[in-house]
């Protein structure tokens, strides 16, 4: 039966959502949307990779969710114009895994966790999220790098920097 | 930052993201994540009750819908392993119940249990000897583990299990529970998984010598 081909994957879909939207229920929402959808349309699937594809259907919720909240997901956010409210390196106020995730662009934040959650290939997460490699690993290195300030509470790279 | 410098901090980055959200990997499944039948299956079970309905009047209540199976509540088989491998490779003094000296007593008895032909991998050109191996209670039936160790007393197992009902056949697939790394793969009769906390690439060496050696 369907469903029982999807069940093993819940965990991984939990843990990915979790990490994705940040607050517990918001996550399973997420994915309680998702398995219902993948139900609906799984006459769709043809086999392959039921992973790439769960992941897929879940991105397409998660856009979904996104609009409805009036938050354009596909708009690639320059850095430099989110680089504001992020404290700067002086600042004591290290930013928590948690939230420094959460002030990722969705776009690069789903990128980096298929890559760092779910080990997925270029080529997997350009199928799950629908966006060419290209694409993939630009958004990966620039999670990667906004990330990494964040948690070392640096400022992102701007175009002014702090010269010592 | 050097290339390398770079490899190392984002190595550093999936770990810290791995740790903090892979004990999601372990909570326990909200219900209604199997409650919710999809929709095609309650007009399916509604068609065949009006057929039923036509067919033997309407004063049969049996033919109420039936709660959803909980059958398909399955901890999937990577984690399993996982947590196996977590609650026996530290075990010191009865890491195994049958130690390798006793092979082919070991081998046979499992294969009885599990009513399957076992056979077990030669890990020593990997650097893994067999220790031994033990029976577990899987979820409808009995399961073996191997188990391995190298020089530095690094354990490895390899968990091997009849398919459950909620297991999807699967190639050679990745999976991590905590610390624990696991390389499984889902045939017709089988499920193997190998699991120890080594890097992947590590375990992906031995794994794929497993593989190789399990299914020719």
């Amino acid at each position: 039966m369907d469903y029982q081909l999807i069940v093993p994957y819940i965990p991984n879909l939990r843990r990915y959502a979790r990490a994705l939207v940040g607050d517990r229920d918001g996550a399973d929402d997420l994915v309680q949307d998702t398995l219902e959808r993948a139900v609906r349309k799984f006459h769709l699937w043809r086999p392959g990779d039921l992973r790439a594809w769960l992941f897929s259907i879940m991105h397409n919720v998660f856009v979904n969710q996104l609009k409805a909240r009036k938050i354009a997901p596909e708009v690639e956010i320059d850095e430099a114009t989110i680089a504001a409210p992020i404290p700067t390196a002086n600042s004591v106020d290290v930013l928590d895994l948690q939230r420094s995730l959460q002030s990722l662009a969705p776009e690069q934040r789903e990128v980096l966790l298929l890559v760092a959650l779910e080990d997925m290939t270029y080529a997997e997460v350009s199928t799950a999220l629908g966006i060419p490699i290209g694409t993939v690993m630009s958004r990966l290195s620039r999670g990667r790098e906004r990330l990494r300030r964040l948690m070392a509470g640096e400022a992102p790279r701007s175009g002014l920097r702090v010269v010592q | 930052m050097t290339e390398e410098e770079d490899r190392v901090e984002y190595a550093d980055q999936n770990n810290a993201l791995r740790r903090q959200f892979d004990p999601v990997l372990t909570e326990p499944i909200p219900a209604q994540m199997f409650m919710k039948r999809p929709a095609w299956l309650d007009y399916a079970r509604a068609a065949v009750l009006v057929g039923a309905g036509v067919a033997v009047g309407l004063a049969l209540p049996m033919l109420q819908p039936t709660p959803p199976n909980a059958a398909v509540l399955v901890t999937p088989l990577p984690i399993r392993a996982a947590r196996a491998h977590m609650v026996y490779s530290p075990e010191v003094r009865h890491p195994v119940e049958v130690e390798a000296k006793e092979q082919e007593h070991l081998v046979k008895w499992l294969s009885k249990r599990l009513d399957l032909q076992l056979r077990v991998p030669l890990l020593a050109s990997e650097g893994f000897e067999l220790l031994g191996g033990r029976l577990l209670p899987g979820i409808d039936g009995p399961v073996a583990q191997f188990m391995y160790q190298d020089p530095t007393g690094k354990r490895l197992t390899l968990y091997v299990t009849k398919p459950h009902k909620g297991d999807e056949l699967t190639a050679f697939r990745f999976a991590q529970e905590g610390k624990v790394s696991v390389f499984y793969w889902i045939d017709r009769d089988c499920g193997y998984a190998l699991s120890g906390e080594l890097d992947k690439t590590q375990l992906a060496r031995v794994a794929s010598s497993v593989y190789r050696q399990l299914e020719p």
